[in-house]
Order: structure tokens, then sequence, then C-alpha cells
């Protein structure tokens, strides 16, 4: 493997040097852009996960019909019309459900990740930057928050902050994955900036006088953000599937609000008298999941150079 | 290695004392009226607030509380439902069912994903590799909400293949679904992770060495090349219990198979406040024991580690 | 365009033998032990095809020691490798030459015989022994696994035998670290772990690849030390790959120089010291600091070598050459004889080279 790789390695930056032609220099990111561009699975998980903050943040461009327009006398009904999936246990277009449905998974998962990037990163740059008593700390931290499983651990707060609060529960579940979630994030930044903190620039920066801040800040952070950015990515994914699955055991989203995870738990209790209301939000569901996995995969696989 | 056992025992009892803090605190810390959020949303008659008031101690402070409850936990006291009965005895009911289900969800996903990982790695880039990439990247994104209910649409229901229900006393061909159910997403991951480390490992210096030894193809790769790439799916297993359990909430409901996960989720829905925060106890418990057990059989088989 | 390089004949009766050195066995029949002609080896990258291996060819007898001194990307460890038959195929391809053992082209022969003589005869130690050994296993257990797989050796024989090997190559306490596993010994004595390795079965030829390179100076020289010793024990032909000039001069015979793929010269060690006939050996020789030389500035070789992709048309080293005509850019230099029977340079103006201020 080192011989392949001093082969491989001798052409990149001896290219740099003397010889002109032979091979391009090329920086990581240019080199992942590169990988990235020409990856089909990109293009079509960026395509979904476009399509799916679209109908998040404009559902009329793809329905006009009213979720909320439900007649019990269109029980089960057959496609008609707009209504592409036929209608509901309550006579509500399955369609124009599912479409809707799509703003309270996004805002949830996206806001959701946000609070976990933020706390994420304080964690795993802290920890790992300043090392010592203050990394066991939050490594045990990590330890306990890792020792309840995500979803026990969001039924059992979601039952508490159900308690305490009205209201159709975004905020709550947002909160609920926002605290719980954060682990994997953190150890992925803890792990790249102890790999960035020992490297030589570091330490030049130190002997220059930059103070901690400066140099997590302008000289760790830009390195380990691609993982950081992956991890992400992928939990937006977990996120919204837990939501769903929250919801689909009550414990999440309830009405009002309209989640993908409720429908799918209504339409599993009668799928014997239509199989359509499942298939829509499933299938829904299931696509944006695996969006924004198999964006966050592309871009990981990208990165990384084990795999040239 | 004897210290790392001492050390990973004393890491495992303090995440569990903060793992059952927690969940003890989120459920009854600082509350306006412990007894209401207790029974949820139903009415609660005075006769009942002075039975509850005296079992859960609730005229004393709140550490005091969680002594008590600790106390019990570890004594094997689980306390009751708000119906009176004996946790413990849910408990022991539902538990051999989860037990087959999970570890039968264990095995297809070992069984598939190492061996499906094996052979994808070691031939990166064939219609085998690329499809079960595929496949196993469908299998991830599908979240177990949506799998179990279609799965027991299409092998239940349309095709009779299997009990669309298990039933009181499940038997093993009737947990056959829903244990393939619960792993999909585990053999998923196991794959993907065979894989990656398969083909990694494939190119390692000492796969090399043993190379130059002049041993069999199939020695390098069944001894050299297996050994040290399971390593890492060793800890996956650890961490896929979680997952796990978490899906066999789901899976329980939607088979209906009384075990722990749809006996939670029971209590979870008639707001049973002493079941859910007991049956979480445990199941940390069963987590954490496990996680032990992983890291354990992971010092075994990668000697540098034993420090 | 360059044209094939030219073999020697069988070194006459009158090759030196140097006082602690075993004497070397010359095969009359001109058969050389392993004999390596214009090999090519090709990868396939994605900038294009890299000549990494651009016509190489040398030979070794028992009891000899060949070293192949080249610096880092200029092939020598690929060549090693593709000796041994165990590059990664793709991205690398052989993509002509010979490799002649006893007689036998291991390049064209079925691919369960390249496997039998891997390791049985030709046996080959790696640089980094850390990450060459596997981690998981005891170090017994590896160094006798091939006899065990490939020989029926009982466990229990191959224990004894593992400890007799340890015992060879001087690791202490051989009897009690036999089950030691490989990151509890010290760089030095993993190394050694390796060489007992490789001498398991007996092979006739060891290929040694930078086996010092990761090791402190004082364990450098214990281990050729005990490389030139068991060569000597076991009359073997010892391959010695090493970028370090210092570490070649107390234990090769010979002394091949690499530079892009390329053999440049080829000498006995003596005559390579004492006047090299390649300005690229020139300067290598002349970049090692000496005492002799203080107050004088330190002198390199200007530039760097060049990239497999982008070989400099001519003479691959021109570019770097304070000789340098229009000749070297036009039309690359073949490997030639030099006067003795032994040496070969690749330079259109080898006397140039001897003819410089001596070192």
């Amino acid at each position: 493997m080192s011989d392949l790789g001093t082969a491989a390695a001798e052409v990149a930056p001896a290219a740099t040097e003397a010889a002109p032609a032979g091979g391009r220099s090329r920086s990581l990111a240019a080199d992942a852009w590169y990988d990235l561009r020409r990856n089909w699975i990109f293009w079509v998980a960026s395509a979904l996960v476009v399509l799916v903050v679209l109908m998040a943040a404009a559902p009329a461009l793809f329905t006009s019909a009213d979720p909320t327009a439900c007649d019990t006398r269109r029980q089960f009904a057959g496609p008609a019309g707009g209504a592409f999936f036929g209608y509901d246990f309550q006579g509500c277009d399955v369609f124009a459900r599912t479409v809707h449905g799509a703003r309270a998974s996004v805002l949830v998962g996206v806001l959701a990740v946000l609070l976990t990037g933020v706390i994420g990163l304080a964690f795993g740059m802290l920890a790992g930057y300043f090392g010592g008593w203050l990394d066991a700390l939050l490594s045990r931290i990590v330890d306990v928050v890792l020792g309840i499983p995500l979803l026990l651990a969001a039924i059992v707060l979601s039952k508490r902050l159900a308690a305490d609060s009205q209201g159709s529960g975004i905020a709550s579940v947002v909160i609920v994955l926002g605290l719980l979630g954060w682990t994997t994030a953190a150890r992925v930044m803890r792990s790249s900036v102890l790999a960035a903190r020992s490297q030589d620039y570091v330490a030049a920066a130190r002997m220059l006088g930059a103070g901690p801040w400066r140099i997590m800040w302008r000289h760790i952070l830009p390195n380990a953000l691609a993982p950081f950015v992956v991890v992400l990515t992928i939990t937006l994914g977990t996120f919204i599937a837990t939501e769903a699955t929250l919801s689909f055991l009550n414990v999440g989203l309830r009405a009002p609000a309209i989640s993908w995870g409720i429908d799918i738990a209504t339409a599993g209790k009668h799928v014997r008298e239509a199989a359509l209301p499942l298939v829509a939000p499933s299938l829904f569901l299931t696509l944006t999941v695996l969006a924004f996995i198999m964006l966050g995969d592309a871009i990981r696989d990208a990165f990384d150079p084990k795999l040239r | 290695m004897v210290r790392f056992v001492i050390r990973r025992l004393l890491q495992m009892v303090v995440t569990f004392a903060g793992a059952t803090f927690l969940v003890y605190a989120l459920m009854f810390a600082n509350q306006n009226d412990p007894i209401q959020a207790l029974a949820g949303e139903r009415p609660v008659s005075d006769a009942v607030r002075e039975v509850l008031t005296e079992r859960y101690h609730l005229d004393e402070p709140f550490l005091v509380q969680y002594g008590y409850y600790m106390r019990d936990l570890l004594t094997g006291d689980f306390g009751t439902t708000l119906n009176g009965r004996p946790i413990g005895e849910i408990m022991a009911d539902a538990w051999p069912n989860t037990v087959k289900l999970a570890l039968l969800a264990l095995f297809f996903a070992v069984l598939f994903g190492v061996a499906a990982g094996l052979v994808a790695g070691l031939r990166r880039g064939s219609v085998f590799d690329t499809s079960t990439l595929a496949l196993t990247l469908v299998v991830v994104g599908l979240p177990i909400i949506v799998l179990a209910p279609i799965a027991q649409l299409i092998f239940g229901v349309k095709l009779g293949w299997f009990p669309t229900t298990a039933g009181a006393r499940p038997s093993l061909y009737g947990l056959i679904l829903p244990a393939l159910v619960l792993g999909a997403a585990s053999t998923a991951t196991m794959m993907r992770l065979t894989r990656a480390s398969v083909a990694e490992n494939v190119r390692a210096d000492h796969v090399r060495t043993a190379r130059a030894k002049g041993l069999s193809s199939r020695r390098v790769v069944g001894v050299h090349v297996l050994r040290t790439s399971l390593i890492p799916v060793v800890t996956l297993i650890g961490v896929d219990l979680g997952t796990l359990m978490a899906g066999a909430i789901v899976t329980e409901g939607v088979f209906n198979i009384p075990g722990v996960g749809s006996k939670l989720l029971l209590g979870i829905q008639t707001e049973d406040g002493p079941l859910v925060v007991g049956f979480v106890s445990v199941l940390v418990v069963v987590f954490l024991v496990s996680n032990l057990l992983v890291d354990l059989v992971y010092a075994l088989l990668d000697p540098r580690i034993r420090l | 365009m360059t044209e094939p390089s030219h073999s020697w004949d069988t070194p006459t009766a009158e090759w030196a033998t140097r006082p602690g050195r075993a004497t070397v066995t010359v095969p009359s029949s001109g058969e050389h032990l392993l004999d390596v002609r214009d090999l090519r080896v090709e990868f396939a990258t994605r900038d294009g095809v890299a000549r990494v291996v651009d016509g190489v060819s040398f030979h070794v007898d028992p009891g000899e020691t060949l070293a192949i001194l080249g610096e880092s990307g200029s092939g020598k460890s690929v060549t090693a490798q593709a000796v041994m038959g165990i590059l990664d195929t793709p991205p690398a391809a052989v993509r002509g030459g010979q490799v002649l053992f006893a007689g036998e082209d291991l390049l064209a022969v079925p691919a369960e015989r390249r496997r039998q003589v891997r390791g049985q005869e030709i046996a080959m130690v790696f640089q980094d022994a850390l990450s060459a050994l596997n981690p998981v296993f005891p170090v017994g257990w590896q160094i006798t696994e091939a006899l065990r797989a490939r020989k029926g050796v009982s466990k229990a024989e191959a224990r004894r035998r593992a400890v007799e090997l340890m015992s060879m190559v001087q690791i202490p306490a051989a009897a009690q670290r036999v089950d030691d596993y490989p990151h509890q010994f010290s760089g030095g004595m993993r190394q050694r772990v390796m060489i007992a390795m490789a001498l398991a079965m007996r092979p006739k030829v060891l290929i040694a690849d930078e086996p010092t390179t990761a090791l402190d100076v004082t364990v450098q020289a214990q281990i050729m030390d005990l490389l030139a010793e068991l060569r000597a024990e076991l009359d073997m032909a010892l391959i010695l790959i090493t970028h370090d000039l210092g570490v070649v001069a107390d234990v090769a015979d010979r002394i091949t120089v690499m530079y892009a793929g390329r053999i440049v010269e080829h000498a006995d060690v003596h005559t390579l010291y004492a006047a090299p006939a390649h300005p690229y050996t020139r300067g290598l020789l002349a970049s090692i600091p000496r005492l002799d030389h203080r107050g004088h500035g330190l002198r390199s070789i200007t530039g760097s070598p060049p990239s497999p992709l982008a070989v400099p048309h001519g003479c691959p080293f021109h570019p770097r050459c304070p000789y340098a005509q229009q000749v070297c850019r036009m039309t690359a230099p073949p490997l030639l004889r030099i006067g003795r029977l032994d040496r070969a340079s690749a330079c259109h103006f080898p006397p140039e080279a001897l003819d410089a201020r001596p070192i």
C-alpha cells in the first residue's frame, strides 16, 4: 500500500515543482468537487433535496387542494383529478396532505440540525482543543447521552415537554432532537480537531502569538469542517426519520400539524381497506431521508483520500 | 486486561447513574403537580393522590426520591403501574419475546450483512458490489415505520408467506418477518462497514506481507483480511443494539408482538409514567451492559487495545 | 526512445573478495540465480500512464549483496514488488521484461507457480515493520505461518522453530517473547521479527526494501550487520533497496543506481564510491556532509526528481545535470559498459563524470 501510495503521491506533488506537464496540482477541496461533479448520486440527491425544500416552502406549487378540506363521504376514494393518491380514512386528499407534510419535516429537520450543529461544534471543538479535564468531562456527558438510545430518550423527553406545553409540538420535537442527537457530530468534530491540533501549522500559529480562539476559528475549523458537514447532512436525514417515528408513536407532532409520521400511522391501521394513503407519505418520507443520506455519503466519499 | 475491564465497569456505573438520573429527572423533577404528571391527563381522586404520595415519597426532597428510586431499581423492585400491576411481572412476560426477536434480527444482520460486505469489498466495482450498495442505501434510508407496515402488507397480507401478526406466544417462524424488518437497517450498515473495512484492509501492508509469504489467496483473505476487518464490525453490533431497541418499539407494535417494545408503547399511549420510566431504565441497563460486552470482545479481538 | 540496456557476462574469478565476506560462488554456466531483464512497470493514474519502472535489468547470485540505490519515487520498491509478484495489478501493470529465477521466467509462469516461488525461494522484508506485521496475531504465529500453512508443520514444531528463528535474528528472551504481539516490540526488534519471518522458509534470495529507514541510526547499524551475517551464514543472495548511501557502503558488493525508473549506473562498491561514472551518482556522493569539508557549504543536486508521468525527453537527469549537452536532451543514453566487465553507466559522457574532481 505504501508503495502505490508513494508512486501516486509522487505523481501529484512532484508535478507542481519541476515538470510543467503531467499533472495538475489540486487542493483537496478541488479534487473533492471534481469527484462530486461526476457522481450521479450527488446530482440525484441534490435534485431531491431541492424538490423537497421547494415543497416545504411553497406547497401551492404542487397542489392546489386544501389538505384540511376533508369530507368523510370521500373516505378511501381512489385517485381523482389532482388527488393522485386518492383519499384517506377521513376523506382528506392524500397527495395534498403529503405535500403539505413536507413543511413540518423539513422545518423540524433543519432547525434540529442547526441546534445539534451548534452544540456538537461547541462540544467537539472545546473537548478537542483544550483536552485535559474539559475533554474528560465532556466525554462523560457524551457517554451519558449516548447511554440512552435516541428514540427512547426522545420518547421520555417528548412526554415531558408535551406535559408542559400545548400546541402542535414542533418546538418540542426540535428541542428533543437537537438536545439528544449532537453526540455523533461532537465526536467527529472532536477527532478532527485533535488531528488538526497536532499539525505543524497550529504550532506555528501559536508561536506567532495567536490566541486559542483565533486558532480554532481560522486554522482548525476550516480543516475540520468537511466531515462535520457530512455528519450533519446525514443527521438531517436521521432527524426527519426520527420525527416521523415520534409522530407515528404519537409522541411527536400532533394535529393540527401535518406530518408524514402521523399519516403513516393512521394509514397503516387501515391498510387493508386502502393502500394508497400509506404509499404516498411512505414514499415521500423515504425519498427525503434517502436524499439527505445519499448527499452526505457522496460528499464524504468525495473527500475520502482512501477511496482514490 | 483486568485493568481494562475494571475501568470499563467504572465507566459503565457512571454512565448508568447519569442516564437513569437523567430519565428520572425528566419525568419527575420540578413539577408543579407531580401526581398529575404521573397520571397524565386522567383526573386523580384524593384517595389515589394520597396513595401515590406515599408510594412515591412525593412529600420528600427530589434527591431523596431519586435515592429511593435507585435503591428500588437496584434491588429489582420496579414498582407498580398506575393500575397497581407490578412492573416486574409485566417485564418478565415481555422480555423473552423481545430477546428472541432481537437476537434473531441480529443473527440475520450479521449473516447477510457480513457475507455480502465481504464479497462486495473483495470485488469492488463489480455488479454485485454496486447493486448491493444501492440496495443497502435504500434500506438505510427506509425508516422502520415505513418498512414494517409495507413488509407486513406485501409478505403477510398479499403474499401470505408469513403470519401478519405474531400472537401471544409467537413461534420462531412467526418472528422471522419481524426480525428481518427489525434487522434490515442493521444488515445494511453492517454490509457497508464490512465492505469498507475489507476494501481498506485488502490493500493494507500486513496483507501485502501475507501475500509475500506466498500464502494462498484463500488464507490471505480468510485469515488476515477478515480478522482485521471484523474488528470495527463488532463495535457496530454494540451501536446497533440501540437501534434495535428503538426499532423494536415500532416492529412489535406493527406485528403485535407482546414484548418490551409494545408494552412500552402502550405505557406511553396510556401515559403510565412509572411504567415508562421503569422500562426505560431497564433498557438503559441492557444497553450499557451489552456495550460493555462488545467492548470486551473488541479487546479480545484487537490486542493493541489491551493495556 | 530508450535502447535496451545491455546485461553483462559473468564476472571472472578475479572478482575481489574482501576479508570477512563469504567467497562469491559464481555459476559457471553464466546463469544467475535471479536475473531481471528489461523490466517495465506502468501505473494507470487519473492523469495518464506513469512509467514507474522503465527498462531495469540486474542480477544477483548466492552469497552476494546487491544494493539498489535511489531516491523516493525512483521505482526501486516497485521493481522489488514486481519481482515478488505482489503488485496491485490494477493500477499497476507489468508491461515487459523477464524475471528469471534459476532460468525460469516468473512473469511467464502461471500464478500458482509464481505463488510457490514467492516466500519459498524469494522472500521480502519491508520497511515499516509495525504496519507490515499483522497486529492481531502473535509474532511466533506469524513467523511460522508459512511453515504451517504451506509445509504442514505441526503447531508444536512450528513454535520451536519460531523460537529458533527469533534467536537467530538475535531477539533476546525469544522463548518468552514468542507469543507477544508486534506492538509490544521496539522498532529494531520488530524489524528482526520481519527478517526471521522472511527467513523461515530458507529462501535463496532475500529482498530487503528499505529495512532500516524507519529505525534509529544505531539500530540501523545493528540490523545491517545482522543482514550481512545471515547472508553469509545461509549463503543467500541479498538485494538491499535503499536511498541511504551510508548504509550501503559496508554491506553491498555491487551497487545499482536508479533514477526515474531506469538504471543510471552499476558498479562494485569500491569503484562506485571512489570514482562514480554518472553525474547523478556523483551528485549523491557529493551531497553527503563530511567532516573534512567543514567550512564549505552543503552541496545538493538542484531541482527534484521528475514525476513518472512526465519523465524528461532524452536523458531523464538532464534538467539537473551540470554536464548536460544538446545530445542529452535529444537521446536517452543507453546503459553501456565502461572499462571493466562489471561497470556500466547510462550517460553520454561518462569520462566527464569520471574526470571531474574526485571527492
